[in-house]
């Protein structure tokens, strides 16, 4: 693939060492992007979470037990040159791959709800509605205007907060600047953080902290450089754009299922 | 006409071709699907100009500066303000989804009095004027009598000149009894009361602390001031600080915790002593603040010396030995060790005696009052208004003892024993309470043993609420007086919890008052003009705003401009360090656990509550957003998990998944189970915080309220609610 200076290509690093399962990053994601919530939300298969923390255990006796906190955004994979599994699939291009951000599109409009990208999403980061969205009286007031509330029937998930980009990329442009800086776009839940446990940045640019943390290996398929790096479900080859940090090696073999570290990657 | 083969053939073909060829089919498709996809309630948020407001977020004590972005003037979102000292544009569940509570169904729309039976919902909306005029008859008929004391107020506010306006009206209306909610605020005043010898809360300078040892704090979990102590704890991930967590249970703390020590549960003092033990005859201790700073420690060492071997302690806590000696050595070694107490959020007081058992380990290593360590921070001085006058009828009101017995024999350095102002009015045992305000504070649900709570209200004849949301607590009251939401009014907030930091935060409106409220201050000066003279005199300000401004001073417009005013601190020079009667730090603190409440016969388990960031447990009570964030091991439609270690679950016949019931000497619940290893056996978890009654449909009847089937027991030692669970069953519903 080759880069050039305005290719982007946005991608997140989660130390799950610093993350304390507080759910900040959730809500922070609800608020931001209008996401819908019912009486009930204790089905979690059709309970929208554009990004959900999920809780890892090791399988050990008390008190050997311990425990972890694993947030999973859309993983805006990569593929091999842009072929995302949702991507690959979808009949009506309504979800697509930016060559120049990186970031995997969702057009409600477009979609007419086959659901085929679920059932390719690996990392099950996909959400179908189930139901038109219905706010209690009065509550549609907190709506944000920047994303557009979703209808019955089309599939949604987390757009890296694309419109913050476009909000910060218009502010560039209108100043007459070329580039949007890094603290200029990001996601709402990398701001919301309590323990500053997401970092979001473009992997292109060698400023950003996330391209310093992760220093992708484009000579094997992206995967990061540290050893306590990792991407969930590194064997498939989806070649995501979310990196994981742990020191926890139980946590590193759960969540790339034993087959982790460029050796193993196979590419 | 006859209708050959060649011309049926031509029309069928033809018909085809002409359908497949004509647009109309497929756009009436693409109509179709969009028509069922753009219905009109689909709501479009209209845009506007965006601007943002700094506040503060008063839902937790944690005081976190919060930015609220507008468009035009609706309010859009709530996130941290950069630069903040205790957030830094980090900010929790809880304070994100605040706009669900502002626009939510459960706003009390105006003032409300009660046409039906108590808790039946059926209300009248009234005036302002009415409302007001009927406390104020009530207020100055009670005075009138002479029994000024028979008005009692709990008021939840915290620190700040709300809270001093409450206490100023209690004060010359004449009633001693004005309590705040229980909390680990309470314990941790007291200890350092008598060890400091100071009215002081603690302030830990974490920022700078090199080893961290916490009895059960959940430090993570909402302890202290929430999002601080989530950015601390990943600044101690960074600089490899260790954290060794205290504790039964596998909380996220003790999960995210470089050590995770599974005490016996109720043992954590002993376990306190035995690492003094080690540090005390290994000679690891500050012998400079022993010798010079302190008094009592030679009585208390011999105590620690005589008791609490570790081979003893061991014995006690299931900690094996060794582990005590290597972890008393690294405590008493590292350059700024700091000890924490206070179990959980913070929500029960808990036993004094393991509060001032951990805290004299701080002293024992030289940690009071020093960089990195715990310091004694006496309440931001800027509330200063002249001494009110009283009349005759104020001065014999106060003299009477107060309900609670707070401030008297037993319990005289007790402020406030909420817990037990409600069982002696449920049990009759005080002169009658004729009426009860509450300020926010919702005690209904928050109390533990929510039934004798309900008894004791049920005596009170008149209860008013002043509650902007439909709470428990005022769905049970005879009038609602509804406050603004903190995103409407004014109000300051001094000294969030745990900090080290003497910093005034300001919340102020963000948007107009959505609902027929008024601010809670403005109805006090409303009440205080009803009631004439000497009341009235108390208080001169015209609004709560101007007596806010007037208060704060030169302050004001830099809190108005940047949401808080930080005033530097300085650590106290040794020599007025210290308000006891010997001036020096006085070593105390010993192993006397109260008994847990419940036959272990009957009842052969223990219940023990526990917190959740996702899930709001006091006064303060969950969004639609975060209730969405519980995971389905904990709620499941409206059944709630209790969390129980298989090996107990084997024993009584019980597998995952599974209807039991629970319950305890105060209560019974139906649950269902939930199998996992990071509870200690023999103990079943409960999340608190869910089980409400009251608010909307989004929250009410979702699980069990943990404190329906609690009960306070009275720390020996002090009179406060040292319980942190109680004897239960479990068996197979």
């Amino acid at each position: 693939m080759e880069m050039n200076a305005r290719q982007h290509k946005f991608g997140m690093v989660i130390d799950l060492d610093k993350c304390t399962g507080c759910g900040a990053c959730m809500v922070a994601c609800m608020a931001e992007n209008n996401v819908p919530f019912k009486v009930d939300e204790t089905n979690k298969r059709d309970s929208i979470t554009w990004m959900r923390v999920y809780k890892l255990t090791n399988g050990k006796p008390y008190p050997e037990a311990d425990a972890c906190f694993l947030p999973r955004p859309c993983m805006h994979c990569e593929g091999h040159a842009g072929h995302s599994p949702c991507v690959s699939v979808c009949p009506a291009t309504a979800t697509d791959y930016s060559s120049e951000t990186g970031v995997v599109s969702q057009i409600y409009t477009r979609c007419f709800g086959c659901r085929y990208c679920m059932a390719a999403c690996p990392y099950h980061a996909r959400y179908f509605n189930w139901w038109d969205p219905v706010w209690p009286d009065g509550m549609e007031k907190y709506l944000s205007p920047n994303v557009s509330p979703r209808m019955r029937g089309v599939v949604e998930k987390c757009s890296f907060c694309y419109h913050r980009y476009q909000l910060a990329r218009e502010k560039a442009i209108y100043e007459e600047r070329d580039e949007v800086a890094e603290e200029e776009y990001q996601t709402a839940c990398t701001q919301a953080c309590p323990a500053g446990a997401i970092v979001f940045g473009d992997l292109n640019n060698p400023d950003h902290q996330v391209a310093r943390i992760v220093q992708p290996d484009a000579h094997h398929h992206f995967t990061g450089h540290s050893k306590i790096a990792f991407r969930l479900l590194e064997q498939l080859g989806t070649n995501p754009k979310v990196y994981y940090l742990t020191e926890r090696e139980w946590v590193r073999k759960m969540c790339d299922q034993y087959n982790f570290g460029p050796q193993a990657a196979g590419h | 006409m006859k209708l050959d083969r060649r011309s049926f053939l031509s029309f069928v073909i033809g018909g085809a071709a002409g359908t497949a060829l004509t647009p109309l089919p497929w756009k009436l498709t693409d109509d179709l699907s969009i028509w069922t996809q753009m219905w009109p309630w689909t709501p479009v948020p209209p845009d506007g100009a965006y601007s943002y407001v700094s506040t503060t977020c008063t839902l937790c004590p944690g005081g976190c500066g919060i930015q609220v972005r507008l468009v035009d003037k609706r309010a859009v979102k709530i996130e941290g303000t950069p630069g903040h000292p205790v957030n830094d544009g980090g900010i929790c569940p809880l304070g994100l989804s605040g706009l669900q509570l502002l626009y939510g169904p459960s706003r009390v729309d105006g003032p409300l009095k009660r046409t039906a039976g108590r808790g039946a919902g059926r209300w009248t909306p009234i005036s302002w004027d009415d409302a007001i005029g009927e406390v104020a008859q009530k207020l100055a008929a009670l005075r009138g009598d002479g029994r000024p004391q028979a008005v009692a107020a709990i008021s939840g506010s915290g620190r700040g000149t709300f809270s001093a306006l409450v206490e100023r009206f209690m004060t010359v209306y004449g009633s001693p009894n004005l309590m705040r909610p229980a909390s680990a605020a309470d314990a941790c005043e007291m200890a350092l009361y008598r060890m400091h010898g100071q009215q002081a809360m603690a302030g830990y300078d974490l920022e700078n602390a090199d080893f961290v040892l916490s009895f059960g704090s959940g430090i993570i979990d909402g302890w202290g001031s929430p999002v601080r102590m989530i950015r601390a704890r990943s600044l101690w991930k960074e600089r490899k600080v260790p954290l060794v967590q205290v504790e039964p249970c596998l909380s996220n703390t003790a999960a995210a915790a470089d050590r995770w020590l599974a005490v016996a549960p109720g043992t954590e003092a002993a376990l306190a002593l035995g690492l003094a033990h080690v540090i005390l005859s290994e000679g690891l201790y500050d012998y400079n603040f022993t010798a010079f700073y302190s008094a009592g420690f030679e009585p208390w060492r011999q105590m620690v010396l005589d008791g609490f071997a570790p081979d003893q302690v061991a014995q006690i806590t299931g900690i094996q030995k060794d582990v005590i000696v290597d972890l008393a050595r690294q405590f008493a070694k590292a350059r700024a060790g700091v000890a924490l107490w206070g179990r959980g959020r913070g929500t029960t007081p808990g036993s004094i005696d393991e509060a001032m058992a951990v805290h004299s380990l701080n002293a024992l290593v030289g940690a009071v009052n020093r960089q990195g360590g715990v310091w004694a921070l006496p309440e931001i001085d800027y509330i200063q208004w002249p001494e009110a006058e009283m009349d005759a009828t104020a001065a014999n009101g106060l003299q009477t003892a107060r309900l609670d017995g707070a401030g008297l024999e037993p319990h005289a350095d007790a402020r406030s024993l909420a817990h037990r102002f409600f069982t002696a009015v449920a049990e009759g045992k005080t002169d009658p309470v004729e009426a009860l305000l509450v300020f926010e504070a919702n005690p209904l649900y928050t109390q533990p043993d929510t039934a004798t709570v309900k008894k004791a209200l049920d005596k009170i004849p008149f209860i008013v609420s002043f509650s902007s949301l439909q709470d428990e607590t005022s769905a049970y009251a005879d009038l609602i007086l509804p406050n603004h939401l903190y995103l409407e009014r004014f109000e300051d907030v001094a000294g969030p919890a745990g900090l080290n930091q003497a910093l005034i935060g300001l919340t102020q409106p963000v948007v107009a008052p959505q609902r027929r409220t008024r601010h809670a201050g403005d109805v006090i000066l409303a009440l205080s003009q009803g009631l004439g003279t000497p009341v009235a005199d108390a208080f001169p300000w015209e609004s709560f705003e101007a007596c806010l401004e007037e208060t704060l001073g030169d302050d004001w417009d830099a809190l108005v401009a940047n949401g808080y005013v930080a005033r530097p601190v300085s650590l106290p020079h040794w020599s007025s360090a210290f308000g006891t009667a010997s001036g020096k730090f006085e070593f105390a603190g010993t192993y006397r656990p109260a008994p847990l409440e419940g036959d272990k016969g009957a009842f052969p388990l223990v219940l023990v509550p526990y917190d959740s960031m996702r899930i709001a447990g006091g006064t303060a009570a969950n969004t639609p957003f975060m209730t969405k964030t519980v995971g389905d091991e904990i709620l499941k439609g409206n059944d709630m998990f209790v969390q129980v270690n298989p090996q107990t679950a084997d024993s009584l016949g019980l597998r995952e998944g599974l209807y039991a019931e629970l319950s305890t000497p105060r209560g019974k619940a139906r649950v269902r189970i939930h199998l996992t290893q990071e509870v200690r056996p023999g103990l079943v978890a409960m999340p608190r915080g869910l089980g409400h009654t009251a608010f909307d449909p989004y929250l009410a009847h979702k699980g069990v309220n943990v404190n329906a089937l609690l009960g306070p027991v009275d720390d020996p030692a002090s009179g406060l609610d040292a319980a942190w669970g109680i004897q239960a069953k479990l068996a197979k519903a």
